[in-house]
């Protein structure tokens, strides 16, 4: 087993996602599928190769530092559920919670 | 004081003054209208990539530079998840194992003894949204300007020792930050944010204490206070013979407290793992020394020379160079009327009172290092009396007219004459006979007080350097 019943439903708690005990086990189940077929990797023998951050043989692709026109408001908004005074609209969310990075 | 240490770490962003985001063209200009500076990109739809801005990383570079850091030569990016709806897209693009740049320090001066603060790490990162929440409580709204705006974090290791060292460390950080010109290091503007971890110990113990996290501290003020704060709770915590729990607390700047967000219990699990739209950053030998060199002379650099060179009080220096803008100021005017201690006095005197009572920058006040330079020649050949001086000085700020000028105009030329200046002290003398047989009863004081009233007399345009000597000939 690659991944317990509680590891799954940590991930959802994390993920906001509300599921049923027998969902839990139906998805415990399929992860580990997925998770085990992954597994196979583990065979190789990667002793003599370098860690990667990154599959593609790329490093330092920039953009100049110049500004663009940027999406009109009605665009912006065309997709909202819910919107005010040009802002989203979303469920109330504590101001405890407000993120500072 | 203490039976107990304080031990104290600060997190700082800083948002760099690009023209653009970090990972699209948006501009980055503040105080636009809510979602007009938004695009897919920033946005996060789907099968969209972020491509990063190369100025973002020079201006990081430049900042763990000029904070002494060593350049990684392999940096990533890594994705934060967390479910907030100030990013849009669900994480956050940040760095997580492998950082821009780790292992600085910086120098502060508190009560005249310089440490050492060290820094882990400098790394960059996007700005999150802002969130308007309705008064009702019914709903909140996301305005994603800020979104993608380029940050800096940088992490100092817990070397602090104490709330007005936190406060020393975040004045220094600003001031180093504010030369390298990569951003405009405002608090009350939100462009240099802080959160402190901070914990005690008992006084010798090698072992930290459990930490609380502060968030919330927008200004260098309030920085100081929440942390003073702090070390009071936690230490009659400690005293009461309670335990410091590990958390993140948030200052109430109104109340004068902190108060509980949330406990470690809750504690983010962020699950970071590499971007995969995002290729790693590989900053050679070439790229580094280039931005070296065009650093400019750094706050300490230049305090160290103005102690050394001219001669300047150590506090002087230290309270001239905090600001680049004032630090150059100086040095224009002393091109033209090289007395550094006079320029000095003017600048830390006149001109910071002025700039204070305005609430401006040297650079808003209109005021040109000619103009001081011109005032100061004219005090110091005698035309005008010092206390003359700050008149003009008040008024060339006022009317924005030469000091000569109003010199002239408002007939301000310093009286040298000697009978004139005779019968004014006559005329002080014959009028003030309490204060004269004090003087001459041994009170050397009361020789200030004739003189003051002679220089009334004059409005102000006497020699004082005749008055005095006129009065002690007189009264003899």
């Amino acid at each position: 087993m690659k991944i317990t019943v509680e590891e799954v439903a940590h991930v959802a708690q994390l993920a906001r996602l509300e599921i049923t005990e027998e969902e839990m086990r139906l998805y415990t189940d399929q992860l580990n599928a997925i998770l085990e077929y992954a597994a196979r990797l583990d065979s190789l023998d990667t002793s003599g190769i370098q860690p990667t951050a990154h599959v593609l043989p790329l490093k330092n692709v920039f953009r100049e530092d110049i500004k663009k026109t940027c999406l009109p408001l009605d665009e912006v908004l065309a997709n909202a559920p819910r919107a005010e005074g040009g802002m989203f609209r979303v469920p109330p969310v504590l101001e405890t919670e407000e993120a500072s990075q | 004081m203490s039976k107990y240490e304080t031990v104290i770490g600060l997190e700082v962003h800083v948002e760099l003054a690009t023209e653009s985001k970090i990972f699209c063209s948006c501009p980055t200009a503040f105080g636009a209208g809510p979602n007009t500076h938004v695009c897919p990109v920033c946005l996060g739809f789907p099968g969209t990539l972020p491509v990063l801005n190369k100025r973002a990383v020079e201006y990081a570079l430049r900042a763990a530079l000029a904070l002494n850091c060593h350049i990684s030569s392999f940096a990533k990016f890594d994705r934060k998840n967390y479910f907030y709806p100030d990013l849009p897209k669900a994480y956050q693009i940040s760095q997580y194992d492998l950082p821009l740049a780790t292992g600085g320090y910086l120098e502060i001066q508190t009560a005249g003894v310089t440490r050492r603060i060290g820094i882990t790490r400098v790394h960059l990162e996007e700005d999150a949204g802002k969130l308007v929440h309705a008064p009702s409580g019914e709903y909140s709204l996301a305005d994603y300007n800020r979104t993608g705006v380029p940050l800096i974090e940088i992490v100092s290791e817990p070397d602090i020792r104490s709330p007005e060292e936190a406060r020393a460390y975040l004045e220094k950080l600003k001031s180093i930050l504010q030369y390298t010109g990569v951003s405009d290091v405002k608090m009350e503007e939100g462009s240099l944010r802080c959160d402190a971890n901070i914990s005690i110990m008992p006084a010798g113990s090698t072992r930290f204490g459990a930490r609380a996290e502060i968030k919330n501290l927008n200004s260098f003020k309030a920085v100081q206070r929440g942390l003073e704060y702090e070390v009071k709770r936690q230490a009659q915590l400690l005293d009461a013979g309670g335990k410091v729990v590990q958390e993140t607390r948030r200052w109430d700047e109104d109340k004068g407290e902190t108060y509980t967000m949330r406990s470690k219990e809750e504690a983010h699990d962020y699950r970071y793992f590499p971007d995969p739209d995002l290729v790693p950053v590989m900053v050679d030998e070439t790229w580094v020394a280039a931005i070296r060199q065009s650093l400019p002379e750094l706050p300490d650099a230049r305090r160290h020379r103005y102690i050394y060179e001219l001669g300047l009080p150590p506090y002087d220096a230290g309270v001239i160079t905090a600001s680049r803008a004032m630090a150059d100021f100086f040095e224009a005017v002393l091109a033209e009327y090289p007395d550094a201690k006079t320029v000095s006095n003017w600048v830390m005197g006149e001109i910071t009172r002025y700039l204070n009572a305005s609430n401006m920058e040297i650079t808003q006040s209109g005021l040109s290092p000619a103009a001081l330079a011109e005032l100061l020649k004219l005090q110091a050949d005698g035309t005008i009396s010092g206390t003359i001086a700050k008149t003009v000085f008040e008024e060339m700020l006022a009317t924005g007219h030469r000091a000569a000028d109003i010199v002239k105009e408002k007939g301000l030329v310093q009286i040298s004459h000697e009978p004139v200046i005779a019968s004014l002290v006559d005329q002080a003398i014959a009028a003030n006979p309490a204060t004269v047989s004090d003087y001459r009863s041994g009170k050397e004081k009361a020789l200030g007080f004739l003189v003051g009233q002679v220089m009334k007399l004059s409005g102000g345009k006497a020699n004082p350097e005749l008055v005095n000597r006129l009065l002690r000939e007189k009264l003899q």
